[in-house]
């Protein structure tokens, strides 16, 4: 009989409560399929907001490491948490929403507990009786959906992947685990966030659209210039507008490094693509990038695709898009812009 | 810093991004068609790290690279014939398979085991270097466990940027949600630093370098030693590629008011 624990790190942030609702949705899901309980582990500075969160989820306990050496996401604090958290509820699947604060430590935690993980889980189900995972291979280039034998299974859930739930907020009884950290475990000190330097913030998450600008934008048009300042001008008041999220290709965003003229406003983390990142929006718009695979694989999870590109014959036209419009970005840009002035 | 890091990158090969990738089933679980024909490439998060590494060896000369590559040999080979004129390193390859669908803690004790290996190593000084996620399993564990398994318990995932101190002690840069950078303080090696894409470019061919690589490199692969990467436990129900061709509509010859209309309708709808 399997049982489950879902292990959440608290980060006093928005997104807190939704990737709760995601994750719990998720383990709760799993523990009716099989017929199975399960529990929650909180670890953060203060764990009691978010026990009360879900404290109607139907978990059957939940536990919770607290305190100011676990309010920051520090490797050597989470884990030794997390496998203390794990070793009390003694748990054969244990479930955590793969935000990095908790991808960092899923590999170690299963050594720790002499049982096996694996990540960037997309889907998660009972087929007949057993748990089968499903995850992308090859950076999103092939699905592939399997078991495991060994035990304790540690599962880092792909956020976004999962329907959440809300649940009615209640009182939670939270069991505090009393933890002494090591003085070893406290070589690193968290000193904080910030963003890249020189950029504004063009990355949301949870905007409906992603805007990709590629290599085109700054190379020589018909006239036989450049239009860097226009592409920023053109490019920063669509974001503005409609709040989208802007990706980049690699090209666009290696440039920096090679000495050209470039967006002062992108930085290796808009890279979209192999060796970028695979966001997650209903709608993606793709201007001046030719579509090459290494770039759409990071638009797996991009559901309506539309291109403009002067090129008929680039990646986009070949399947990659749903709609690719042979026409120049700067001209159709200026217009839409325009458009949504209004 | 008086004496410099020992710096140890785990990196292997990946197929090349841009070559289409088909499964395919054999007696050991899923595996690539023609996986040995395929050319192959420095798994690319790999690359940043070990360029990363050579930068701080410039410097600080007391500082030492390592690349240990796990893969089949003869690909480990033709792969250095790019990688060895791009940095200075001691080459410690293992001759196993670099499948993506065989498990990372297989793969993981070969590693650990090889780095134990390396004469003169000061595991007290080591930076264990690589990238977050693989081009090829990309689950961002092989790293992470052979740090485990080496008693390190300072690990950083998804590092953009390190930056030492003279007493040892380093800032260090990791991306986290938002589009954000979590900045760290830590005293000092030994730490895992599991690399983004970092700040430097691809440095450029330098064919002294690759000379002098070269002379250690042909020796080691005849050397390497070989490791046994297996299912480890998992069993493979499907293995599929996406449905990879839309139905793309391509609007030529549309004015660019009505394509800028069209645009703004499907924003909005
Ligand atoms: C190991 C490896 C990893 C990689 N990882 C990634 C990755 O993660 N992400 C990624 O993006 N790439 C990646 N690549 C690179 C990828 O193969 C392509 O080279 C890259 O995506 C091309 O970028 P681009 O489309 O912006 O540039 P280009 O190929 O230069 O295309 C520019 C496009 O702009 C169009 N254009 C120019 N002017 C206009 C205009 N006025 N209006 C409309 N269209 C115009 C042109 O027709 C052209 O199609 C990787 C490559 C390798 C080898």
């Amino acid at each position: 009989m399997e049982k489950i624990l879902l292990l959440n790190f608290v980060n006093n942030q928005s997104s807190d409560e939704k990737l709760l609702c995601e994750a719990v949705a998720a383990a709760s899901n799993l523990a009716s399929e099989l017929g199975c309980i399960w529990e929650i582990g909180l670890v953060g500075q203060s764990v009691q907001n978010a026990a009360n969160w879900v404290s109607m989820a139907g978990a059957a306990k939940i536990y919770g490491v607290e305190g100011d050496d676990y309010a920051s996401s520090r490797y050597s604090s989470d884990l030794f948490a997390a496998e203390a958290i794990a070793k009390k509820a003694n748990a054969t699947l244990i479930l955590a929403m793969g935000i990095t604060r908790a991808r960092r430590i899923l590999p170690a935690l299963s050594m720790r507990l002499q049982g096996r993980a694996d990540t960037h889980i997309t889907a998660i189900q009972a087929v007949e009786g057993k748990v089968q995972l499903s995850r992308w291979f090859y950076r999103q280039r092939m699905e592939a959906a399997f078991s495991r034998s060994q035990r304790p299974w540690v599962i880092g859930l792909e956020p976004g992947s999962f329907q959440g739930k809300a649940f009615q907020a209640g009182t939670a009884v939270v069991e505090l685990l009393t933890l002494e950290l090591p003085d070893l475990l406290k070589r690193t000190q968290v000193l904080g966030t910030k963003s890249p330097a020189g950029t504004t913030q063009t990355i949301r998450p949870d905007a409906k659209l992603l805007f990709v600008a590629g290599a085109g934008w700054t190379k020589k048009q018909s006239d036989g210039q450049t239009h860097v300042k226009e592409a920023e001008r053109l490019i920063l008041e669509f974001l503005d507008k409609t709040q989208s999220s802007l990706g980049s290709t690699k090209s666009l965003v290696d440039q920096s490094g090679e000495g050209n003229e470039v967006l002062g406003f992108m930085t290796h983390l808009n890279q979209v693509g192999q060796t970028g990142s695979t966001p997650r929006h209903p709608k993606g718009l793709a201007t001046c990038c030719h579509g090459e695979e290494p770039h759409v694989v990071g638009w797996r999870f991009i559901n309506e695709r539309r291109a403009i590109n002067t090129d008929p014959n680039c990646g986009w036209a070949r399947g990659k898009a749903d709609v690719l419009y042979v026409a120049d970005a700067f001209s159709v840009m200026g217009k839409v812009n325009e458009l949504l002035s209004r | 810093m008086s004496n410099g890091y020992h710096i140890v990158v785990c990196g292997s090969l990946v197929p090349d991004p841009l070559q289409t990738l088909e499964p395919v089933t054999t007696p050991n679980g899923p595996s690539l068609k023609n996986e040995m024909m395929l050319p192959a490439a420095l798994d690319p998060w790999a690359g940043h790290a070990l360029y990363e590494a050579a930068n701080l060896a410039k410097q600080n000369t007391e500082t030492k690279v390592w690349l240990v590559s796990l893969g089949a040999k003869p690909k480990l080979q033709q792969l250095m014939m790019s990688i060895a004129q791009k940095a200075a390193f001691g080459f410690v390859p293992v001759d196993g398979s670099a499948s993506g669908f065989l498990s990372a803690y297989d793969c993981a004790t070969a590693l650990s085991n090889a780095i134990k290996s390396i004469p003169g190593l000061d595991m007290q000084r080591l930076l264990l270097f690589g990238g977050w996620e693989s081009a090829s399993r990309g689950a961002g564990i092989t790293l992470q466990l052979v740090g485990e398994t080496l008693g390190i318990t300072d690990q950083f995932m998804g590092v953009d940027s390190i930056q030492p101190n003279s007493d040892g002690s380093f800032t260090v840069l990791e991306r986290v949600e938002g589009a954000m950078h979590q900045e760290s303080l830590c005293a000092g090696a030994p730490a895992v630093l599991g690399w983004a894409t970092g700040n430097l470019p691809e440095p450029v061919n330098n064919p002294q370098v690759g000379m002098i690589n070269m002379r250690t490199i042909m020796p080691a692969l005849q050397k390497a030693a070989k490791a046994n990467i297996s299912l480890d436990g998992v069993e493979y129900a499907s293995v599929n590629l996406p449905k990879q061709l839309r139905d793309t509509r391509v609007v030529k010859d549309m004015p660019v008011e009505e394509i800028a209309q069209e645009i703004v309708n499907w924003i909005k709808q």
